[in-house]
């Protein structure tokens, strides 16, 4: 059984697609800046200490977000 | 009938070019101000349409030639995140608001256009008559995606311009759209997105118990009446209540909202823009942000850059500063002997004068602060620092958007906790405006100056580090330590209502506009003087009464005593000795012997008394009163070598030795640190956290603080 991978666990460079949220309010927040499920998305970079990390969003923008944020999203 | 000017509201995301498009249509035509009730910061300009008529005879034809442009803040959508955002949401449901608008303008990003129109799809449905700007087409262009605006403008069935704000391509364009869209009125909206497609009754009841026409507009009020100051408790208490009896849950239905739109601009979106290869961040971006987000190197570039503000504060507004002091010393001397002397002239030299310019000594600093800072915003730069500094302030209970404000209390308080509303979660805002006064402030380092030259030996050490200097470097230091220490301390007190979001978009790197950097220079100068100098200049008169009064005719007594007793000295030193025993025997010299039990374990004596409580109102009035108190000239325009000589031969009457001890210079500047000795920052933290409260245990806390750490100074160096 894999456990449910999150935005949070992917490796530099790596892509994913974004499948849903699990915090509903959060949730909110990120839908309005464009992370839909079905969207693309790839970690550009991370902040030094690794966190905040930065990510690319639908091949269009670049959006930084907490690992604990990141957490929240859940991708195939 | 009264003719007004239609008022155009500029709407666009946060980095989309929005303030530089506000700045190319409006130019200087602008004022700045706060929308009414709240203390977010309005901007509104004057919109020139182009001239399409003859000169005829304006009554009749009544063609219109100008408009209102209202800057909103930068929002994803109208469900605001934070108070900034608010603002927006509030003036467009209220029409009776007097900033409601009759048009909207919607910039664009056009490198991102199906998140930036998610914004336009929710304006045209609140049924608006809406002009689309696409900007930043250039670099679309970069990241090989072609926007075709005529596809667009069908399909959005709007107006559609393509502009680019920094180089005024498109604008006269644009100007002509709003004057076309501008006396259309609102309109019964195509929705995107029909709220009354899922909730037709819950929405239909709405609209007929409030009077509304919109469905979309019902929406808002089901969702966001909370905050609504147009409704009164009664409408909320029965909003509410329908909500419950619907069963309406308001978060499911908000994504599904956001969902929803996104899924039917899609296929608009695709017709619209033509995709030409891989598109990504243009390249320099990228190689930019390897070296900005760099373990090692993001640090060094973010420490440069920190040294240039420093550089530029402290020692490239010297220059301009000195010119400022000098010539309010000249205005001052001159103003004095040219009208006839008396209370009048002194009240208008000593008083307000001095007063006047112990403000505008510090707008080069302010100048030059919010320059950079603004530059490192424009160029994007910004929110990578707050990116590297995000994990480092979150241990203080603080955000990496903290940075800003924290860099600005560099040079004012006032000014940087104003910029601390772009801090979404309220919680972490509120700690932030609480430590922003801990950092040294430029008014504190003439104090700091004085103190340091009189007990630090002017030496090199290690070869090449100046141990004033490195003094110095170490208070501005502590300073620091002691706003992320509090914010600590506060964190484990101040409940946590709302989760953190750090959630940041990273814009791309780009050349900030000059005209752009100077308005921001000029807005912030203007700002800092309005607000500071008020209450600078108020106090400075009230010093000035306090300090040539004293109760009954105790000065002329103590005048005459020196008189008498001094009938063989020089003029000068008689003269000075006179000065000093009125202000012994003023108000001020009372208030100073007054608190002198208290301020005694800290060394002080009723003359540092004086001053401490002069310059309760702003700090940078304790060397003008220092100098007052012993009697150098007689006037603010102060000069550091004879302060300091003068301090330097002050005797301690109890011990006899020199008054200004290492034990009582670091006592005091301790005490400087952290003391949050300035009426202008708590008036505005009074207006940003709308009470007394916060300002006031504020204040407890930092004489708490400062009182501590000045009385452990002063006993174990003494």
């Amino acid at each position: 059984m894999l456990a449910t991978r999150t935005l949070s666990d992917l490796k530099m460079g790596e892509r994913a697609i974004i499948k849903s949220f699990s915090d509903r309010a959060m949730s909110l927040k990120l839908l309005e800046m464009g992370c839909l499920p079905g969207c693309e998305v790839r970690l550009d970079a991370t902040a030094p200490f690794g966190d905040p990390i930065c990510v690319r969003v639908g091949g269009c923008y670049c959006l930084s977000l907490r690992r604990n944020e990141a957490a929240s999203i859940e991708v195939e | 009938m009264k003719f007004s000017f239609p008022k155009i509201a500029l709407i666009g995301n946060p980095n989309s070019g929005k303030s530089t498009l506000f700045n190319q249509l409006t130019g200087l035509r602008q004022k700045t101000g706060n929308f009414p009730g709240v203390t977010v910061e309005k901007k509104t300009g004057t919109l020139r349409f182009p001239d399409s008529a003859a000169a005829g005879t304006p009554q009749e034809t009544l063609t219109l030639t100008e408009a209102t442009l209202i800057d909103l803040p930068g929002i994803y959508s109208i469900y605001p995140k934070s108070r900034d955002e608010q603002v927006a949401i509030d003036i467009l449901a209220n029409p009776q608001h007097p900033d409601h608008p009759d048009a909207v303008v919607v910039v664009a990003d056009a490198s991102n256009l199906q998140r930036n129109l998610l914004l336009f799809t929710q304006i045209a449905d609140l049924g608006f008559p809406t002009v689309l700007a696409l900007n930043m087409l250039d670099v679309a262009d970069s990241m090989n995606l072609k926007v075709n605006a005529v596809q667009l403008a069908m399909q959005l069935n709007v107006p559609v311009v393509r502009i680019n704000a920094r180089t005024g391509e498109g604008i006269d364009r644009l100007r002509e759209a709003i004057k076309g869209v501008s006396a259309d009125g609102k309109s019964k909206p195509t929705y995107f997105l029909d709220p009354a497609e899922s909730q037709a009754d819950l929405i239909g009841e709405v609209k007929e118990n409030y009077q509304l026409d919109n469905s979309y507009l019902a929406l808002q009020y089901l969702c966001q009446h909370d905050s609504f100051t147009f409704l009164n408790v009664n409408q909320k208490a029965d909003l509410e209540k329908r909500i419950i009896d619907h069963n309406f849950d308001k978060t499911d239905f908000l994504a599904h909202e956001t969902i929803t739109r996104y899924a039917r601009l899609r296929p608009l979106v695709a017709k619209s823009v033509t995709i030409i290869g891989e598109s990504d961040q243009p390249a320099w971006t990228r190689r930019l942000d390897k070296i900005m987000l760099h373990p090692v190197w993001g640090y060094v570039a973010f420490l440069m850059v920190l040294l240039l503000i420093f550089q530029a504060v402290f020692a490239w507004a010297q220059y301009p500063m000195d010119w400022l002091d000098q010539g309010t010393a000249n205005a001052i001397q001159w103003t004095k002997n040219t009208l006839p002397s008396g209370v009048l002239n002194d009240l208008l030299t000593d008083g307000l004068m001095a007063g006047i310019g112990g403000v505008i000594i510090f707008i080069p600093q302010i100048a030059f602060l919010f320059g950079l800072v603004g530059l490192l915003e424009e160029s994007g730069y910004m929110a990578r620092v707050m990116v590297i500094m995000d994990k480092l302030m979150r241990k203080f209970g603080l955000n990496g958007r903290s940075v800003v404000p924290l860099i600005s209390g560099v040079a004012c308080a006032v000014p940087a906790i104003m910029t601390t509303r772009s801090i979404n979660n309220s919680y972490e805002r509120l700690l932030t405006i609480f430590v922003t006064p801990l950092m040294s402030c430029s008014a504190r380092l003439p104090i700091y100056t004085i103190l340091i030259a009189l007990v630090v030996p002017d030496e090199t050490v290690l070869g090449f580090l100046n141990l004033q200097g490195l003094v110095l470097l170490g208070l501005y230091m502590l300073g620091l330590v002691g706003a992320l220490a509090s914010a600590w301390l506060f964190s484990l007190f101040i409940p946590r209502l709302e989760p953190s979001y750090f959630i940041l978009e990273m814009p791309t790197y780009k050349w900030p506009r000059w005209s752009h950097l100077g308005i921001t220079m000029y807005d912030s100068v203007r700002s800092f003087v309005v607000e500071a100098g008020k209450i600078i200049v108020a106090i400075s008169i009230v010093l000035w009464v306090l300090a040539s009064y004293g109760p009954g005719d105790e000065m002329a007594r103590a005048e005459t005593e020196v008189i008498n007793e001094m009938t063989n000295a020089a003029p000068q030193t008689q003269q000075a000795a006179v000065a000093s025993a009125r202000l012994e025997s003023s108000y001020a010299g009372h208030f100073g012997k007054f608190i002198e039990p208290a301020i005694r374990p800290l060394g002080y004596d009723w003359k540092i008394g004086i001053a401490l409580i002069t310059s309760f109102a702003a700090r940078e009035v304790f060397v003008g009163t220092m100098s007052t108190i012993y009697s150098i000239g007689g006037d603010a325009g102060e000069d550091a070598v004879t302060i300091r000589q003068r301090l330097q031969k002050e005797r301690n009457p109890r011990t006899g030795g020199p008054m200004y001890t290492p034990a009582v210079s670091f006592s005091l500047l301790m005490f400087y640190v952290f003391a949050m000795m300035c009426m202008s920052t708590l008036a505005v933290v009074y207006r940003e956290t709308h009470g007394w409260k916060w300002p006031l245990i504020q204040l407890a806390y930092t004489m708490f603080l400062a009182y501590v750490s000045a009385w452990a100074t002063f006993q174990l160096l003494s």
